[in-house]
């Protein structure tokens, strides 16, 4: 008990560097607690030769990144299905299978995926801002 | 072959009917309908997505979203409730409690207490890991927030033996959020100063009550987390969208029917307004926006074939209320980030891999 009554050490040195390596922050900048990246993927043993049949498992994602990444995965015309589970509620693991007509890999597709949501969520800031400076500017005359 | 507009505008509504709905999934793929391109197209996105601020309080945020689909603004929702990070009550070390609150019931209420503080001193915060091997363990002024509670009761001695009211009869017998203090630590001070003092957001939270001789003092540590930890790290009191209803009239409905017709709405839905053309009464909509979708109008016969509810499968009526720690617009673009976040980070483990 009684050592966490004691006033709370200053952190080390590397955290401090840390801060000043960061980028200067200005108001619409969103909070970014942490420049880690620990996500964690895994392709399952479940592939065809070709690589154009896979499933990925990723680790502490669920419906969030799963139905969104579902849905832009099947708006691209060379995958031939996309759909992703949840095998157990209490494991922090989502799966997801892509098979692909073959012309690219379904990691590929994975990876399209990903950045077609990136760039989705681009525009939704964008737009979001632009509409805010908008309403804003209205409300004041 | 591009489809017509009254297929276009058939595939946008959801259909509601008496018992039951149609028209439910999604089917903007490519190769559900032959001859289209549904392929994703980031140009195409860009020109029919839109969004329309409708309330821009600090707090309460309604806005629409439109041209996305069920899946992104559904995450958007989720990511709202449970990954943005916030400051919460995480320990509370108890020096002494003679209230007749136990220990244990003093710490789950002092958890809920939404905090607030100067927001870029947020972003000076990192995260405090719960593994004690993790070498952030251990509490430091980047990840530990320090306040203090500490209250004792006194009787009055001033009042009348005819006072009855305990507010008056004896000092500090409540004990309210705004009684919590923050002691920083470390940088903290030049973090948070002045107006940006980390405090509760809302100072009249009453936490306990108190009689002479009672007496609280605590040390409580707030960190950082996500509501997917626990509903008090969460940002947002609510944060939900509906689909905007969609009101046709097929044939006109017109005299005592049309009055009948606007009663089955809510207020302001539908009007009666006399026809220009043949000068009779005629039910028009007039904000479908209001609508509450009831279905009251499909119970009666007399409406039967000349109208259709139902609703738009695009058009996302987002409604964000914030529970103070950041406004809600900031909340709204910060799970956009982290949303965008999540797809870098597996998309830079892919290439590696």
């Amino acid at each position: 008990m009684a050592d966490h009554d004691e006033s709370l050490p200053d952190a080390p040195e590397y955290a401090t560097s840390n801060i000043a390596g960061s980028e200067p922050s200005d108001d619409d900048e969103p909070l970014d607690l942490t420049h880690e990246n620990n996500a964690k993927i895994i392709m399952l043993g479940t592939a065809t030769d070709d690589d154009s049949c896979a499933s990925f498992q990723f680790e502490n994602e669920d419906h969030t990144l799963g139905n969104a990444l579902r849905w832009i995965i099947m708006k691209n015309p060379q995958v031939e299905f996309c759909g992703y589970s949840i095998p157990h509620p209490s494991e922090t693991k989502m799966n997801m299978r892509i098979q692909t007509y073959g012309e690219i890999t379904a990691k590929d597709a994975l990876i399209k995926g990903l950045a077609d949501l990136r760039d989705l969520c681009d525009v939704v800031t964008d737009k979001f801002i632009a509409e805010k400076e908008r309403f804003v500017a209205e409300k004041g005359n | 072959m591009a489809p017509s507009k009254e297929e276009l505008e058939r595939r946008r509504i959801v259909g509601v009917e008496l018992e039951r709905v149609s028209n439910v999934t999604s089917t903007d793929f490519p190769g559900h309908y032959p001859g289209e391109d549904h392929s994703w197209n980031l140009d195409d996105f860009k020109k029919n997505s839109k969004i329309d601020i409708h309330k821009a309080n600090d707090l309460d945020y309604e806005f629409d979203l439109i041209g996305v689909d069920a899946s992104v603004a559904n995450a958007f929702r989720r990511i709202l409730i449970s990954e943005v990070p916030t400051l919460a009550i995480e320990t509370v070390f108890v020096h002494n409690n003679t209230s007749i609150v136990q220990d244990e019931v003093l710490a789950q209420r002092l958890g809920l207490v939404p905090l607030r503080g100067d927001k870029k001193g947020f972003q000076q915060l990192r995260w405090r890991k719960k593994s004690p091997d993790e070498p952030a363990a251990e509490a430091t002024d980047f990840n530990t927030v320090v306040m203090t509670l500490k209250v004792a009761c006194t009787r009055n001695h001033a009042t009348p033996n005819t006072e009855t009211d305990p507010s008056k009869l004896y000092f500090n017998s409540s004990v309210y959020a705004r009684d919590i203090k923050f002691a920083p630590q470390g940088r903290q001070s030049s973090w948070f100063s002045g107006a940006g003092e980390i405090r509760p957001v809302n100072p009249d939270i009453l936490l306990a009550k108190l009689r002479p001789g009672q007496e609280i003092d605590l040390e409580i540590h707030c960190v950082l987390g996500i509501g997917q930890d626990h509903a008090k790290f969460s940002p947002v009191a609510t944060a939900s969208y509906r689909l905007l209803p969609s009101i046709k009239i097929k044939k006109p409905i017109t005299g005592e029917d049309a009055e009948k017709f606007v009663n089955c709405f809510p207020k302001g839905v539908a009007e009666v307004q006399k026809d220009k053309k043949t000068g009779e009464n005629t039910a028009v909509v007039v904000n479908p926006r209001k609508d509450t979708v009831s279905r009251e109008v499909l119970r009666h016969d007399e409406f039967k074939g000349k109208v259709e509810l139902g609703r738009i499968r695009d058009h996302f009526i987002f409604s964000i209320e914030s529970t103070g720690m950041y406004n809600s617009d900031e909340l709204f673009l910060q799970a956009v980030q982290i949303l965008k976040k999540k797809c870098t980070d597996f998309q830079e483990k892919l290439m590696e891999s």
